[in-house]
């Protein structure tokens, strides 16, 4: 196990290592740079004043300079500054981490609950109305692309309720943030919902037809017993595969869901970041996402182990 | 012409006075003006920028030593109030312009406000004077004071700007939002970052994305003023979502111009009691690259002039909301553009579409080309819908002169850098011009050497007639002139403009005091008048 440990640190830090050359690279490919963008908004270009912008910003240096210059500032927690805002980064970024992971985290959650239990009943409940409904709804869950239904949401609010379920100023308390969030959070989880449903139903029902559930029953376990502690238990290894997937999946549906009901994070931040080319900004942000796609994978991996008493590392 | 147009102003000047002294007993201190922002505003700087993302929201934290009067709706010479400067006077040859300065005036930081400030504003900022320590990134507004030649103060109350040549219009220029006095003490970096003013609201803090947030200047020299206590904008990216939040009554206003006429039917059906004021947006104009043959050939410019159908893009794009214009913007929201009667001379602008293709057609032929040889062109333009919808009818439009166009769609945030390059054949482009005034436009858009004169048009005897329009202190005669310089700018394809964008404002009805500039986008938003009836 622990060389097993040992191995996926390595591969995690030569995954994130090749991402940073990937990330520094492209980001250096888009046609464009901060300062032409800077002058777009002034309604011109001066050739002398955007060398000397270049200059001021470092961007005249050989690419392979600035690439060390970043990975030794970050080595050393120094995140430079954005471009735009002429702050540091790290202080553009840090209030806006939280925001983003909790809205991940109620999506995340939001999908698991929903999803797990009603696939479950769904492949219980297989070919009854129940079970249509359902299929039927994590159909639609799949098809509705999340701005389309973040903003069907929104109209329906104004229509109905005159209000608008959008971030405004920072929220007051706990209940406040979990009433503010509860809805981004369903309109982003929602196809995810209807992936981890609709997995769990086949999933559950391919293990439902095995033997060992068989003799379960046979030996007078509850139909609850059998089909949450004998069933669920095995039909949930693909699962968490998926769910380990969704989360990295998830910033994309963020990045439209934070646009749409305006919630200040760094899903939102990042496609700002990158219209604007600020590099400090993209090229830590993209990092730190890297760094949370492998740690949830690994977590995953180690996790099909306590599932699945099969499994073992490193032996 | 003219005279008929200053009646109008007058009338609505008097109409505003009416009404503003009927309500000024109503007029309550206090609140906080939420309103809504497009976008990240690009800095703060205002000197900085071209855009009225920064200039609607920062225009309060700073003066002018002249503005527009905040409660009349068109801009024009005869509504410039004093600001920071209590008086001006012109010296007998005109080449002087003297202003007295208001005394006790203190900046944000308690720093007291001079002469110096004047002056390193405009002699070491904008016209590049000052060095490193006063050295601006951008400075896109420098045409406009080609004709400064020296700033000299006498005390601290008293500065002289000094002209090459009479610019009796250079008032209007002073008078606009985009031209603020800045603080000689603070860095452009600062100003850019947090600025500092002697305007009625101070600048609190900037969120990229979120907000940016505004108090009142308890210190303001202006007694009474400003009536509310903050102003805060939300930042809001998504157009539904603000447009939505606005109706739900989230917001006291929108943000300037923002909504288009679709959006603005849709506010009024959603929320009947908003208040929507109409004002002139961005003109929409094709830019040639004279550079690149066969552009380089006045005949083909020319019949892509002629083939433009003006009437049928204003129709399919705003219902017939936007307005036929040249250069100038069109009456009645703009005091120098073609008058209805006037457009008819225009080449190109005549009711008969068909009978100018048939023109241009023959101007085509002449060049070689016909229904067996095709010119081939890319249609360049930024890759947002109020730029794509007209590039297509204008690929249309080319269609019918033998000129097959394909759409080449530039992410947005690299546009001007896109054009600067020259790196295009035919684009689509957006103008919006800071002061409804020829010597702005011209000088800004047409002249030799400007930056932003983006198709390179260069014509000496048409610098002659700017500068002749310019030096003229009888406006009839100038607005006479301007007419004629506007025709030879669009039929010589100078960058021939489509339509006239009408934009709408939109505030909830207790909002009070603030009235919309209607001949541009960028001079109304003083804010130190406007009070919330709640």
């Amino acid at each position: 196990m622990g060389t097993y440990l040992i191995k996926r640190f390595f591969l995690m830090l030569l995954t994130l290592l090749g991402m940073s050359v990937i990330i520094f690279v492209m980001l250096r490919l888009m046609p464009g740079n901060i300062v032409d963008i800077m002058f777009d908004s002034a309604g011109f270009v001066d050739p002398l004043e955007k060398a000397e912008i270049e200059k001021e910003l470092g961007l005249d240096r050989p690419i392979p300079v600035q690439y060390f210059d970043w990975i030794w500032g970050l080595m050393h927690w120094d995140l430079g500054f954005s471009y735009v805002s002429e702050m540091p980064a790290a202080e553009e970024l840090g209030p806006r981490i939280p925001i983003t992971a909790k809205l991940a985290i109620m999506a995340l959650g939001f999908s698991v609950l929903f999803g797990v239990p009603l696939g479950v009943i769904s492949a219980v409940k297989q070919d009854t109305a129940l079970d249509y409904t359902l299929r039927v709804i994590s159909l639609s869950g799949l098809s509705l692309p999340s701005f389309w239904l973040a903003l069907l949401i929104l109209m329906f609010s104004v229509a109905v309720f005159n209000d608008i379920p959008i971030y405004m100023e920072p929220p007051e308390n706990l209940l406040d943030e979990l009433l503010l969030f509860s809805i981004p959070a369903a309109a982003v989880g929602f196809r995810s919902s209807a992936l981890i449903m609709r997995l769990t139903r086949s999933s559950m029902l391919e293990v439902l037809r095995q033997d060992y559930i068989r003799t379960a029953r046979a030996k007078g376990a509850s139909e609850n017993s059998v089909n949450y502690s004998h069933a669920l238990k095995n039909a949930f290894l693909p699962v968490t595969t998926i769910i380990g997937i969704e989360a990295a999946f998830l910033i994309g549906g963020l990045i439209i869901t934070e646009t749409v009901f305006n919630i200040p994070g760094v899903a939102h931040f990042l496609v700002e970041a990158i219209l604007m080319r600020d590099y400090p900004i993209v090229q830590n942000l993209v990092m730190l996402i890297a760094l949370i796609v492998v740690t949830v994978n690994f977590i995953v991996d180690l996790t099909y182990g306590a599932l699945d008493p099969r499994i073992k590392y490193g032996s | 012409m003219y005279g008929k147009k200053l009646a109008v102003v007058a009338a609505l000047s008097l109409f505003t006075a009416a009404l503003g002294a009927n309500v000024a007993y109503a007029q309550k201190s206090g609140g906080v003006l939420k309103a809504y922002h497009r976008g990240t505003p690009p800095s703060g700087s205002i000197h900085e920028e071209a855009t009225n993302s920064t200039l609607t929201p920062y225009m309060p934290v700073m003066n002018n030593l002249v503005m527009y009067d905040q409660s009349i709706a068109i801009n024009s010479l005869d509504t410039i109030v004093p600001d920071l400067a209590k008086s001006w006077s012109w010296s007998d040859d005109k080449l002087n312009l003297t202003f007295k300065l208001r005394e006790g005036v203190k900046w944000h930081d308690g720093k007291p406000f001079t002469s110096a400030d004047v002056k390193c504003t405009w002699w070491d900022l904008l016209l590049g004077n000052g060095g490193r320590k006063y050295k601006l990134r951008k400075n896109p507004r420098k045409a406009w004071y080609k004709n400064l030649k020296g700033v000299t103060t006498n005390g601290d109350h008293e500065v002289t700007f000094e002209f090459g040549r009479p610019q009796p219009a250079i008032l209007t220029l002073l008078a606009s939002g985009y031209s603020p006095v800045y603080p000689c003490h603070v860095s452009p970096k600062k100003m850019r970052t947090a600025p500092i003013g002697t305007g009625p609201f101070k600048f609190v803090k900037l969120k990229q994305n979120e907000s940016v947030k505004f108090t009142k200047n308890t210190d303001y020299w202006k007694k009474d003023r400003p009536y509310l206590d903050a102003i805060e904008w939300t930042i809001i990216k998504s157009r539904s979502t603000r447009v939505l939040a606005f109706i739900a009554g989230k917001f006291d206003m929108t943000f300037n111009a923002d909504l288009s006429v679709p959006l603005a039917q849709d506010v009024r059906a959603q929320a009947p009691t908003a208040v929507c004021e109409r004002v002139m947006g961005a003109s929409i104009n094709l830019i040639v690259n004279q550079a690149k043959p066969p552009f380089d050939n006045a005949n083909i410019r020319k019949a892509m002039v002629l083939t433009l159908d003006r009437k049928s893009a204003i129709q399919i794009l705003s219902k017939g909301e936007n307005r036929m214009g040249g250069a100038m913007s069109p009456p009645p929201q703009g005091v120098w553009g073609f008058t209805p009667e006037f457009i008819k001379t225009v080449a190109g602008f005549g009711p008969d579409v068909q009978a100018n293709r048939v023109e241009a057609r023959k101007l085509m032929e002449k060049e070689g080309y016909g229904p067996n040889n095709r010119l081939k062109v890319e249609v360049s333009t930024r890759n947002i819908a109020s730029y794509r919808d007209p590039a297509v009818l204008l690929i249309d439009y080319m269609k019918e002169i033998y000129i097959d166009g394909t759409l080449k769609t530039i992410e947005t945030s690299n546009w001007h850098a896109t054009v600067a390059r020259k790196d295009y054949m035919v684009g689509l482009n957006a103008t919006a011009v800071g002061v409804d005034d020829p010597d702005a436009n011209f000088f800004e858009n047409y002249s030799c050497g400007s930056q932003r004169n983006y198709t390179g048009y260069c014509k000496p005897e048409m610098e002659k007639l700017f500068v002749e329009q310019s030096m003229m202190s009888d406006q009839k005669a100038r607005a006479k002139l301007v007419l004629q310089i506007d025709k030879r700018l669009q039929e010589d394809a100078a960058r021939p403009i489509l339509y006239h964008n009408q934009n709408f404002t939109c505030k909830q009805a207790y909002v009070k005091g603030f009235v919309a500039h209607v001949n541009s986008l960028y001079n109304g938003w003083r804010m130190e008048d406007v009070w919330l009836d709640k």
